[in-house]
């Protein structure tokens, strides 16, 4: 009797007390086409406050533009729905500045692999404590349908009608190839309990933790993700103590692989592995530098700083 | 200016020198870079400065790193202009230059600087070099500068300087400042001092030995050289700093309380972040060095929206960079404070030299109706201050405040009163309180447009900040309605701004024949040639904008008492009488445009761009045309 109590306060941790609900962080209504992966992206990172209990005025997402960088409007937490390819210079500025506070970043394909790309790969080397979202479509979704860097080569879009000229470009590997670079990671979805499991320990994770995240556009791309979907055994789970363990989806993914994240050589063959779609935590490293730490002052009272300013003043006296 | 009596220098003097009496002397020292000169000219410029005499210093930089030695391109130094009241600009022509080489001295030559009876100290070892290639090129140049009447007086500085160290590369720059202190009279123990400054922290021995060069050079002087230059000195009461544009806008950061200043590397903006990454962390502030312009602009409104207003610092290509992130910043209501520190341009242009070329970038660069507010210094001092009016500004209006400085201020070295401190002018700490029920993001005033900011952390304050056109309340909004209002109210910010500012001072009679209408760093060099000519007669005035957006008020009423307005200014203009060019598609300069449209006055312009500082002769010379030609060119 005992032990079945026990387990029943396992499975249901503390709800009693939980200040804040799903509907605790619910925005304006989501305005994504029925079907847009978004959707379950949204659900997802609700999800992943109420459990975290993320205090609202204490959390901002900061996104660019684009179908997904709506995001923040449809959340009740700080937002900043900025310019295209630049939320991640704005999230630096926040977290630099404020470093108490959990700061999202959520970008579409095009937004962060492509005119955003420079601020991209040295926001990872900065390594703040940042979870970002890459809510990857292969496609432009609210341009309508041009060719994006993830775009599948030969995909048919407005821009490239004879389709898309170039090889995709892989964001895992990118990504993994930056120095100081300390969390990179995938996932989809329509896996929505692996998407959760991958969201939390990218949040979990102090420093820049990068997750793509493989997103259906049922408008422009319905056909870019649908052989995944459809077909399980596409897809290898990475699974690991350090990473993601998803058990209640042992029996749709069969084929896992142990990977440990600390192993930057496997992951960097993995990323580029392109006969299955791996899924989980690639690379993991807790103890990179982390930028805002680096760059941590003692505050100053004006009253201080008036009197140094003082002794500067001295220097330059005549 | 130099007494014409005043004759060669001889081996030994034993006449008493002459002495000549002048009100100002611009001095010169140029040398091959990593030859000191630098360093003497500051120290030249420091000890004239705490003895009493007005100064201004510009740097003289060659366009590269390294250049090879004893090339003209390679002139390294410093610019002094002493004086005996105050200071304003570089003035007009050099007086005297000490050169460590001939190839160096050309430069200087070439440029035109030089006055036509300048007194030029030279090292003479070039002239009996062991390569016969050196002899010729030293032959060559004195060939060159013999078309004008300077005064050339040879000095042995190798020869001497060899009686005390082995490589006298590093030491002449003492040596040279010894003879500047013996001919201009400076106070050697202040100079001793100044070199202890620069040099005790080495070692006691660089110290001593570098004295030891200043002294021989000092003897030399008083054996070889037969005049003396006697600039009588004015000592204020007031206690002095001493510093550059840029440093002065560094301070100004601190002293307004800013705490993150985001940048890219860039000329000749970049020594402000050099400052500030020296000092910043011991007030608490960071300096974040940017992967581009773009991201520094972001950084910077991440962190304005976060908290207290911060800081971009840039010069014209990064400006350009930045416009989106600005559109940003003036449609959320962000506040934030941008530097330009002007260059020429456009494109890379002019890397370390002055234009005024950014100003109508500055105001209209962005695309969409995005009113924000540009500031101009005009002086050393308001550099610093400006700092803390911007700041001020950019949060009691949540908009962007642009300062626009320019290489002549960020390199020029003049003292100013050191400023009383006033804790004040620090930002105020963040406020956490909880947002009341149903206030806004944009709680906008509809008298004023103004509103409060609301910052993550303050609870139920969570909403989305967008770049869309929204409502009161941040939604996006499409209706014409509120786009209509919405773009009013960020608009009338301005006009409430504009409200609570004076009209600017007119420099000489509030009525004339003339005005003359400057912003930014020309306000010395524009108030020097009006007071020329004033001297001469002439009934002319000027005025100076520091506001640029808003535009201070009454300047329609100004310009109505005076039967010319012209506007000076370092950017290009086209000459009414240029080819093709006639009143329909002559492009004026940048201030005129914007001044002709904002009052309907009919301002003319006068604009140079030389790469260099105006000189007050040559306004003074535009001065006296207009006036005597007597109507609006
Ligand atoms: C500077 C700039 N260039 C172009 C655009 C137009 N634009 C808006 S969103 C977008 C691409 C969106 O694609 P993605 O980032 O993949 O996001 P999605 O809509 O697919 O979620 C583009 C090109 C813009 N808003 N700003
Ligand atoms: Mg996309």
């Amino acid at each position: 009797m005992s032990l079945s109590c026990h387990l029943l306060h396992v499975l249901q941790p503390e709800e009693a007390d939980n200040q804040y609900e799903m509907t605790s962080y619910e925005g304006a209504q989501a305005r994504w086409c029925p079907g847009c992966g978004d959707h379950s992206v949204l659900t997802a990172v609700q999800k992943l406050l109420t459990a975290e209990q993320l205090i609202p005025e204490q959390t901002v997402f900061v996104s660019g533009i684009g179908c997904s960088s709506r995001f923040p409007h449809y959340l009740k937490t700080y937002g900043f729905h900025g310019i295209h390819g630049r939320a991640l210079p704005v999230s630096t500025g926040v977290k630099l500045h404020r470093p108490e506070l959990n700061v999202f970043t959520v970008m579409g394909d095009g937004d962060c692999t492509s005119i955003g790309a420079a601020h991209w790969i040295h926001a990872l080397r900065y390594n703040l404590d940042l979870t970002v979202l890459l809510l990857d479509n292969g496609i432009y979704g609210l341009t309508k349908k041009q060719t994006s860097p993830t775009t599948p080569q030969g995909l048919k879009t407005n821009t490239q009608p004879k389709g898309s000229f170039l090889p995709a470009l892989n964001p895992l590997a990118v990504s993994l190839g930056v120095t100081n670079a300390s969390f990179v990671a995938q996932t989809a979805e329509w896996a929505p309990a692996h998407l959760y499991a991958t969201l939390r320990a990218a949040y979990r994770h102090k420093g820049t933790s990068f997750v793509r995240i493989l997103q259906r556009c049922p408008v422009f791309t319905p056909e870019v993700f649908q052989a995944a979907v459809q077909d399980p055994a596409r897809i290898v789970l990475l699974v690991h103590d350090d990473g993601v363990v998803t058990p209640e989806l042992n029996r749709i993914y069969s084929s896992q692989i142990h990977h440990d994240p600390g192993d930057i050589a496997t992951a960097r063959r993995l990323a580029e592995a392109d006969d299955h779609i791996h899924l989980g935590v690639f690379f993991r490293d807790q103890s990179r530098p982390r930028y805002e730490e680096t760059r941590k002052v003692t505050p100053r009272s004006p009253n201080e700083r008036m009197s140094r300013l003082e002794e500067e003043f001295d220097r330059y006296a005549v | 200016m130099i007494d014409a009596t005043a004759t060669a220098a001889s081996p030994s003097a034993s006449t008493p020198p002459s002495v000549l009496r002048v009100p100002e002397h611009t001095v010169e020292i140029v040398s091959d870079s990593g030859e000191g000169a630098q360093k003497c000219g500051q120290i030249f410029a420091a000890v004239s400065a705490k003895m009493g005499n007005g100064v201004w210093t510009v740097e003289i930089i060659p366009a590269e790193v390294q250049p090879p030695p004893r090339v003209p391109e390679g002139a390294s130094g410093n610019r002094v202009r002493v004086g005996s009241g105050p200071v304003t600009n570089w003035g007009d022509q050099t007086n005297l230059v000490v050169a460590f080489n001939e190839q160096v001295l050309l430069s200087r030559h070439r440029v035109g600087g030089l006055a036509e009876d300048a007194i030029l100290l030279i090292e003479e070892m070039w002239a009996t070099s062991d390569d016969p290639a050196v002899v010729a090129q030293w032959d060559a140049a004195m060939e060159e500068l013999s078309s004008k009447s300077y005064r050339i007086i040879r000095v042995p500085m190798q020869e001497q300087c060899l009686t005390l160290v082995d490589n006298p590369r590093k030491g002449k720059n003492m040596f040279a400042l010894g003879v500047l202190a013996r001919i201009y009279g400076r106070d050697m123990d202040r100079i001793r001092d100044q070199i202890g400054h620069a040099f005790r922290k080495k070692s006691e021995a660089v110290y001593t030995t570098n004295v030891s060069l200043l002294e021989l050079g000092y003897h030399w002087a008083e054996q070889h050289i037969d005049f003396r230059i006697d600039i009588p000195l004015e000592p204020m009461d007031t206690p002095l700093v001493v510093m550059n544009g840029n440093e002065a806008i560094g301070m100004g950061a601190v002293a307004a309380g800013f705490e993150i200043c985001a940048m890219y590397p860039i000329t000749p903006a970049t020594s402000v972040s050099h400052y500030l990454s020296e000092v910043f962390e011991r007030f608490g502030g960071i300096v974040h060095q940017s992967e581009d312009e773009i991201a520094a602009a972001g950084v910077a409104i991440g962190a304005s929206y976060a908290g207290k207003v911060a800081l971009t610092i840039t010069s014209g290509p990064g400006l350009a960079l930045k416009t989106e992130f600005l559109g940003l910043a003036i449609m959320t209501e962000t506040p934030l404070v941008l530097v330009d520190v002007q260059r020429g341009g456009p494109s890379t242009g002019l890397p370390t030299k002055v234009e005024q070329s950014d100003l109508l970038a500055a105001l209209y660069g962005q695309p969409g109706d995005a009113p924000h507010v540009v500031i101009a210094p005009a002086t050393i001092e308001e550099c610093f201050h400006v700092m803390v009016t911007a700041r001020r500004i950019a949060e009691t209006f949540r908009t962007v405040v642009m300062v626009l400085s320019d290489a002549n201020l960020a390199t020029g070295v003049s003292p100013f009163p050191r400023p009383t401190l006033d804790a004040r002018w620090q930002a105020a700490p963040i406020d956490l309180a909880p947002v009341a029920e149903g206030d806004k993001p944009y709680d906008w005033d509809l008298e004023t447009g103004l509103s409060r900011r609301i910052v993550p952390g303050q609870p139920a304050g969570m909403f989305t900040l967008t770049g869309l056109s929204h409502d009161e309340g941040s939604k996006v909004a499409y209706s014409s309605g509120i786009h209509q209002k919405s773009s009013a109210m960020r608009s009338r910010k301005l006009a409430v701004l504009q409200s609570l500012l004076a009209p600017p001072p007119v420099h000489g009679d509030e009525e004339g024949e003339l005005l003359v209408v400057g912003w930014g760093s020309t306000k010395g060099a524009i108030e020097e040639a009006v007071d020329r000519t004033r001297a001469e007669g002439l009934k002319v005035s000027s005025v100076h904008l520091r506001f640029l957006s808003p535009l201070e008020p009454g300047l329609k009423a100004i310009f109505a008492r005076f039967r010319q307005v012209v506007a000076v200014e370092i950017n290009y203009s086209d000459d009414p009488d240029d080819p093709f060019i006639n009143e329909e598609n002559r492009r004026r300069g940048q201030l005129a445009m914007l001044l002709r449209s904002a009052t309907l006055v009919d301002i003319d312009s006068w604009t140079r761009v030389p790469g260099e500082p105006l000189r007050p002769a040559s306004i003074a010379e535009t001065i006296r045309q207009r006036v005597h030609s007597g109507g609006a060119a």
